[in-house]
């Protein structure tokens, strides 16, 4: 039982780093159809802000150095989100394939750079003695950074879709993914929302690298690309464009792969959830929450 | 405003789609208040003449609206300078409400006149609520209707086949709605159903292969059979029954 | 003109084949003397990724398809015969077949689940089951890849004429015979009425089903044919390397493919054969200014990126993507007159 218990934790906590990458990727291509290969590069540096700015004040508590890690994570993701957006995707808008191509390079450049300043090998992250205990839920033993991210995911998803469904530009972006043109035809110019999303997903990202070194207690240059690659798997399962749908495949990916992962064999896990993703895809074009796209 | 020159000028507007020369120079006036219909059979450009004034397809020439030109506006400013436009497929925001449709149209700094849209159109505050989407095709014309009629600032309505594909009864109230809305402003009306186009429009622009084949009083075309043969073509024999 | 052009080609193939025998400098290319199998051994991996980004551009260049998980195609080629050389011991011959059947099974297999998508959901499945590769082989399933490690050839398994660095010139020739042969193939194919109606789709693929022909089968064609060039691209590559090595199955390296064909052009086959061998070339060479002393002398911002190989290239790639669309090709192409 407490295994069980155990893995559907660790899973959700996995889940919710997903789904921190994926909501933005989601909302990016539901909105601009852009394919963002630099989403992962958003992640490394929010990771890597949140090491440097802590390690910048060596004095400072734990706590605080930690917040300080998590803020410095989502502004250097929102920063740098933003900014790729304005400089390399706006010029390129009546290129689909060559923005998907600036991302790319976009991917190629950071982590390089990133790989350059830091070493390839992972860093520690020196978290507070709170996040580093456990908490005992149902015979299991949880580590509360773990707790924390899941929990930090869900206020995410909380924040996203109130900001969704409440806000002026909410409501622009969940117009533009139906009908882009409509909008502008409706005196509407989505150029801004299209920079408030990257920055938005950005943030996210940023905040998603400085949590997963809480889940993992390590950073290092790599992950953020098999961050991103799930990521994808998550968005286009849950149905590109869908906050919603992405976070239940993030969470059902999260966990499926958890569990196969330890009761099947190392790797299985990974296996089953791009097996997960062909049958969804072929039984459901759309994924979870989308109709057929075109 | 200049009561003597025209709201609306189009000058030489040359549209190309891909490879397709769509629209040839084509140049009309649209006067201040009234319904202007723009007519002519399927495919000759009406459609396209519409979103090229609005700058939805890449378009070259000239178009102004009062004193602004518009051609090398961005769509959003296009529309800002008081241009409201209801598509031919309606194109409301299916996942959002009816609401939320509404709200997203209104602009900032302009009158809004929720009065008027409400009196037309009872039904979408009733279902205020409901997802666009599951509208019937009648009410998701309202919903369009009224995101172009919501903002007083709006000078001129470009409006695409509203009839097309409704209901008698419907069709009924939709020339109502359009009748009271050209008592506030002016609107362009591209119509098939030339019964209700004789009924709404004053002056006739007649669109043919891309170019402008007619243009002048409606009653002029229509009530020359010859004329209305040649321009409308057995569009109009249709509209004779 | 073109007598010319094929004049020019010609003595540029003659001098590429003559060139382990000419044992001249080019001070500032290579470090070495043009004979020296250091020098052959970059060159032949030069033409390996040649080939490659020949292959890819075949697919993304001609029938529109945006993979991204090309690099399984050349690491199923690599894997399969360095795991039926070493692991099975099988012999050369039956090495050959084995991973001719594999190069043409996989992506069949695949590739038929992957054309159910188009455009940036196609691309995403296939990223999907690259990384499924990948991770396969890091797993080490049955001790069969090798995992992180690699997969290195014993020498045994290969003919001697095959093995050891004084015959390297015999593994340049075999390279360049594989780009030579896989040019030819893929020009024939696009040249064909097969290759006609993979650029029609590229171009609407609506209107070519409209026509009565199934693009699926046609796209299912180019997907097979593109990777069974990969995959004898990954043989070659084994040999050059005396092994498999597991960089060959991630993402990263499909990214780099596609800086390739971006570099050198799309949809011309000889653009994505040059960028593939700049890519290769430049690389190597940014590695060494990587190590050259006089970069330490600059302070850190400066130093940091110019000694990363990989931040230059995506640099390089970026600047492409924004102001020469066409990559060296349609620079080519812009210069020269108006081709009929």
């Amino acid at each position: 039982m407490s295994d069980v218990v155990l893995l559907l934790i660790t899973g959700l906590g996995l889940g919710a780093l997903y789904f921190l990458v994926a909501a933005g990727l989601s909302l990016i291509w539901g909105l601009m159809r852009v394919l963002n290969f630099a989403h992962g590069a958003f992640f490394t540096v929010g990771a890597y802000a949140g090491w440097t700015a802590s390690t910048a004040l060596p004095s400072a508590s734990p706590w605080l150095s930690w917040s300080i890690s998590l803020v410095a994570g989502i502004a250097a993701g929102g920063v740098f989100a933003t900014l790729t957006e304005v400089v390399l995707i706006r010029p390129l808008y009546a290129r689909p394939v060559g923005q998907v191509l600036v991302t790319v390079g976009v991917s190629l450049c950071a982590l390089a750079l990133v790989e350059g300043t830091y070493g390839n090998d992972p860093k520690q992250i020196l978290l507070p003695d709170a996040l580093t205990g456990t908490t005992t839920i149902l015979g299991a033993a949880i580590t509360n950074a773990r707790l924390l991210v899941i929990f930090a995911a869900a206020l995410v998803l909380v924040l996203l879709l109130l900001f969704l469904s409440r806000t002026r530009y909410g409501l622009i972006v969940r117009a533009g993914v139906e009908n882009r043109a409509m909008v502008e035809a409706l005196g509407i110019d989505v150029q801004r929302a299209f920079t408030l999303v990257f920055a938005i997903g950005g943030m996210a990202a940023g905040l998603g690298g400085v949590l997963a070194g809480a889940y993992y207690g390590t950073i290092d240059p790599s992950r953020g690309t098999s961050m991103l690659i799930f990521a994808f798997i998550v968005t286009v399962i849950g149905g590109l464009g869908s906050i919603g749908g992405s976070a239940v495949a993030a969470v059902l990916v999260g966990v499926l792969q958890q569990f196969l992962n330890f009761y099947a064999a190392a790797g299985v896990g990974d296996f089953a959830v791009v097996a997960l993703l062909a049958v969804v895809l072929l039984v459901r074009p759309g994924g979870i929450a989308g109709s057929a796209p075109t | 405003m200049n009561a003597a020159g025209p709201l609306l000028a189009v000058r030489g507007l040359n549209v190309h789609i891909g490879e397709s020369h769509i629209l040839h120079g084509v140049s009309f006036d649209v006067r201040a208040g009234g319904i202007t219909g723009l007519l002519g059979r399927n495919g000759v450009g009406k459609t396209t003449t519409l979103r090229g004034i609005l700058g939805l397809v890449p378009r070259s020439g000239s178009v102004r609206l009062g004193e602004t030109e518009l051609v090398g506006l961005p769509v959003h400013a296009v529309v800002r300078q008081g241009v409201g436009y209801v598509p031919e497929d309606r194109d409301v925001f299916s996942g959002l409400t009816v609401t939320e449709n509404l709200r997203l149209a209104e602009r900032q700094g302009s009158v809004l006149r929720y009065d008027l849209v409400y009196e037309l159109f009872p039904e979408l505050k009733a279902r205020g609520s409901q997802r666009a989407g599951t509208l019937s095709g009648g009410q998701q014309q309202m919903v369009a209707l009224a995101r172009a009629l919501l903002n007083a600032d709006n000078r001129i309505l470009l409006i695409d086949e509203p009839t097309k594909g409704l209901a008698p009864l419907v069709v009924r109230n939709v020339v109502d709605a359009l009748r009271r809305a050209a008592e506030v402003v002016t609107i362009v009306l591209v119509e098939q159903n030339l019964r209700v186009a004789h009924r709404l429009v004053r002056d006739v622009i007649v669109l043919d292969q891309g170019r402008v084949s007619f243009t002048g009083d409606v009653d002029a075309l229509m009530n020359d059979p010859e004329l209305a043969r040649k321009h409308l073509g057995l569009v109009a024999a249709g509209a004779a029954h | 003109m073109r007598g010319r052009t094929l004049l020019i080609a010609a003595a540029v193939l003659a001098l590429l084949v003559a060139l382990p025998w000419i044992g001249v400098p080019i001070p500032g290319l290579f470090e070495r003397s043009l004979d020296a199998p250091g020098t052959l051994n970059v060159l032949a991996l030069c033409f390996v990724f040649g080939t490659l980004a020949l292959s890819y551009d075949l697919l993304f260049g001609y029938v529109g398809l945006l993979s991204f998980g090309h690099a399984l195609y050349f690491a199923n080629g690599a894997y399969v015969f360095a795991i039926a050389l070493t692991r099975w011991h099988v012999g050369l011959p039956a090495a050959l077949a084995l991973t001719a059947l594999a190069a043409f099974l996989l992506p069949l297999a695949l590739g038929a689940i992957c054309l159910r998508m188009r455009d940036i959901p196609f691309a995403m499945v296939t990223l999907a089951f690259a990384e499924a590769g990948s991770i396969l082989v890091m797993q080490n399933p049955l001790g069969l890849t090798g995992g992180e490690e690699g997969l290195a050839l014993s020498a045994d398994a290969l003919p001697a004429a095959l093995v050891g660095v004084p015959n390297t010139h015999n593994l340049y020739w075999i390279a360049l015979a594989l780009l030579i042969v896989a040019y030819a193939v893929a020009r024939r194919a696009v040249d064909s009425p097969a290759g006609h109606v993979w650029q029609a789709i590229r171009e609407n693929e609506r209107r070519v089903a409209v026509l009565g022909l199934n693009p699926y089968g046609f796209k299912l064609g180019a997907f097979v044919l593109s990777a069974m060039i990969a995959a004898a691209a990954g043989v070659v590559y084994v040999l050059l390397q005396g092994g498999a090595n597991p960089q060959i199955t991630t993402s990263g390296f499909t990214l780099a493919l596609l800086v390739m064909v971006v570099l050198g052009g799309v949809g011309t086959l000889w653009g994505a054969v040059l960028g593939g061998i700049v890519y290769e070339y430049l690389d190597f060479r940014l590695v060494a200014l990587a190590n050259a002393p006089v970069l330490q002398a600059f302070p850190a911002v400066v130093r940091i990126p110019l000694s990363e190989p990989l931040f230059l290239l995506g640099l390089l790639f970026i600047v492409l993507v924004l102001f020469v669309p066409g990559g060296f090709g349609g620079l080519v192409r812009r210069r020269a007159p108006a081709a009929p």
